[in-house]
């Protein structure tokens, strides 16, 4: 953890090589905010590293499910994920890109019936991972703007 | 192959061979949809026609399929007079439906709709226009009549004329024919053409595909399939008219085709086939309507497991 700029923590979670400035889109997306008062989050953007700058999020005293961490391949498809026990690295891993989106992203077309009163979650088919490119499994529309389209 | 059960939501649903079966089974079908041979194949079956959205000829053909075929119909055409009116879902007008009923034939102006339905109901799920998304039926009986006229999809030229851009059954077809290998021409104005992801999808299948803006040379067509430019795509009136007027089919236009060149139409047809050209042996829009009769037939008698 020597290449961090901010202080180790002792248990939790590093979501590390975060695409810059999309730290707090992380959080959101994680719905760390409301779920985790009681774990102390530590932020830094545009934190210079080995491969370049990027932003690195720190959640203490929790470890986060690899499933929930998939989410935030939509926005930050190079980050890693580091489980730390006791100061140590125990787990390391790159997020992926699961192959269904489902409930996290919105459909932009306003007449898609997902968009509707109708009792279905958004479901998205992943298309191609690199470039991400994503589908609405109900109007069939491409995602442009994933970041923006995120619930 | 396997029809039995199965929802038919998108011509993309199906392989070159599950399409082929669908049309041979048509083709039997024709005697029976002409009323020139009774049949009770689906006698004691019941259709549910669910149309949220006005409808002529996908409505009344399927009526007739499932009636020529001695079953039963049950539904409405118009949404005013069911409980969606009191805020019902579709989901729970679904649920309800498929309770009554053997299979489920529906239009919804929202797309994706006949997918959701599908996801809710068990009994096989037929989509009749999902607003922009997919009209399947149609396009498979496009193919039919293709087929018929032509004697092959293979092998012809198509040209593709009109709104190709908001249109998402020409996009459909426009798969359908790529899947048999058929060169496309798309002549469309600017502000209509076929989406570039349609295009390149199509040549990426192995068909030869050019774009106009203009109708030249239609020498090497064989079927012209001509659609509706929609009004309410222009926000000038003007433009609109100085637009529709140079894609209106007339007879000069015929002058310079293949004497057995075909013309095909999903109608409602506006100002763009002129009605002297109706008369002519080129037409066959109107053969076209009838063939959604057996089409339909052939995929009510399937999907119920009548017909394997």
């Amino acid at each position: 953890m020597k290449e961090l700029k901010v202080q180790p923590i002792k248990n939790g979670t590093v979501i590390d090589h975060i695409t810059p400035g999309n730290a707090l889109k992380v959080l959101k997306i994680l719905g760390i905010t409301e779920k985790y008062a009681d774990s102390v989050i530590s932020i830094a953007m545009n934190v210079v590293g080995k491969r370049g700058v990027k932003d690195i999020v720190k959640v203490e005293n929790r470890e986060i499910d690899p499933k929930e961490v998939n989410k935030i391949a939509l926005i930050a498809p190079n980050a890693t994920i580091n489980i730390i026990r006791n100061y140590e690295v125990v787990e390391k891993y790159k997020v992926s890109i699961p192959d269904e989106i489902v409930g996290i992203v919105k459909c932009a077309n306003p007449n898609c019936i997902s968009n509707g009163k109708e009792p279905i979650e958004t479901k998205f088919i992943v298309k191609s991972r690199n470039p991400l490119r994503i589908k609405c499994y109900y109007c069939e529309r491409e995602a442009e703007d994933i970041a923006s389209q995120i619930i | 192959m396997k029809f039995e059960g199965r929802d038919v939501i998108s011509i993309r649903d199906f392989s070159k061979e599950e399409i082929l079966h669908i049309l041979d089974v048509a083709e039997e079908m024709i005697p029976i949809a002409k009323g020139e041979k009774k049949s009770s194949l689906l006698n004691g079956y019941i259709m549910a026609s669910l149309f949220f959205e006005p409808s002529t000829r996908t409505r009344l053909s399927f009526e007739a399929a499932m009636k020529r075929l001695g079953g039963g119909v049950i539904g409405f055409a118009q949404p005013g007079t069911t409980s969606m009116q009191k805020g019902e879902t579709l989901a729970d007008t679904i649920r309800t439906a498929e309770s009554y009923c053997d299979v489920i034939v529906m239009r919804h102006p929202q797309e994706g709709s006949a997918r959701m339905a599908a996801q809710f109901a068990s009994v096989p799920v037929i989509n009749g226009g999902d607003g922009a998304g997919h009209h399947p039926t149609q396009c498979l009986l496009d193919l039919f009549t293709i087929r018929r006229e032509k004697g092959n999809i293979e092998g012809n030229t198509v040209a593709l004329l009109g709104d190709l851009k908001y249109g998402r059954t020409v996009h459909s077809l426009a798969y359908a024919l790529a899947l048999f290998g058929v060169d496309m021409i798309f002549i469309s104005p600017k502000e209509l053409q076929m989406p570039k992801e349609v295009v390149e999808e199509c040549r990426e299948m192995g068909a030869n595909i050019e774009v106009k803006n203009r109708i030249e040379d239609l020498g090497n067509v064989d079927v012209l399939y001509v659609t509706r430019i929609q009004r309410e795509r222009f926000p000038d009136p003007g433009e609109y008219k100085k637009v529709a007027g140079s894609y209106r089919i007339d007879m000069d236009i015929l002058k310079k085709a293949k004497e057995d060149m075909i013309i095909m139409h999903p109608l409602p047809r506006v100002d763009e086939i002129s009605p002297e050209v109706d008369e002519t042996k080129n037409a066959v829009y109107f053969k076209q309507t009838f063939n959604g009769v057996p089409v339909r037939m052939a995929l009510l008698a399937l999907v119920l497991g009548v017909v394997k």
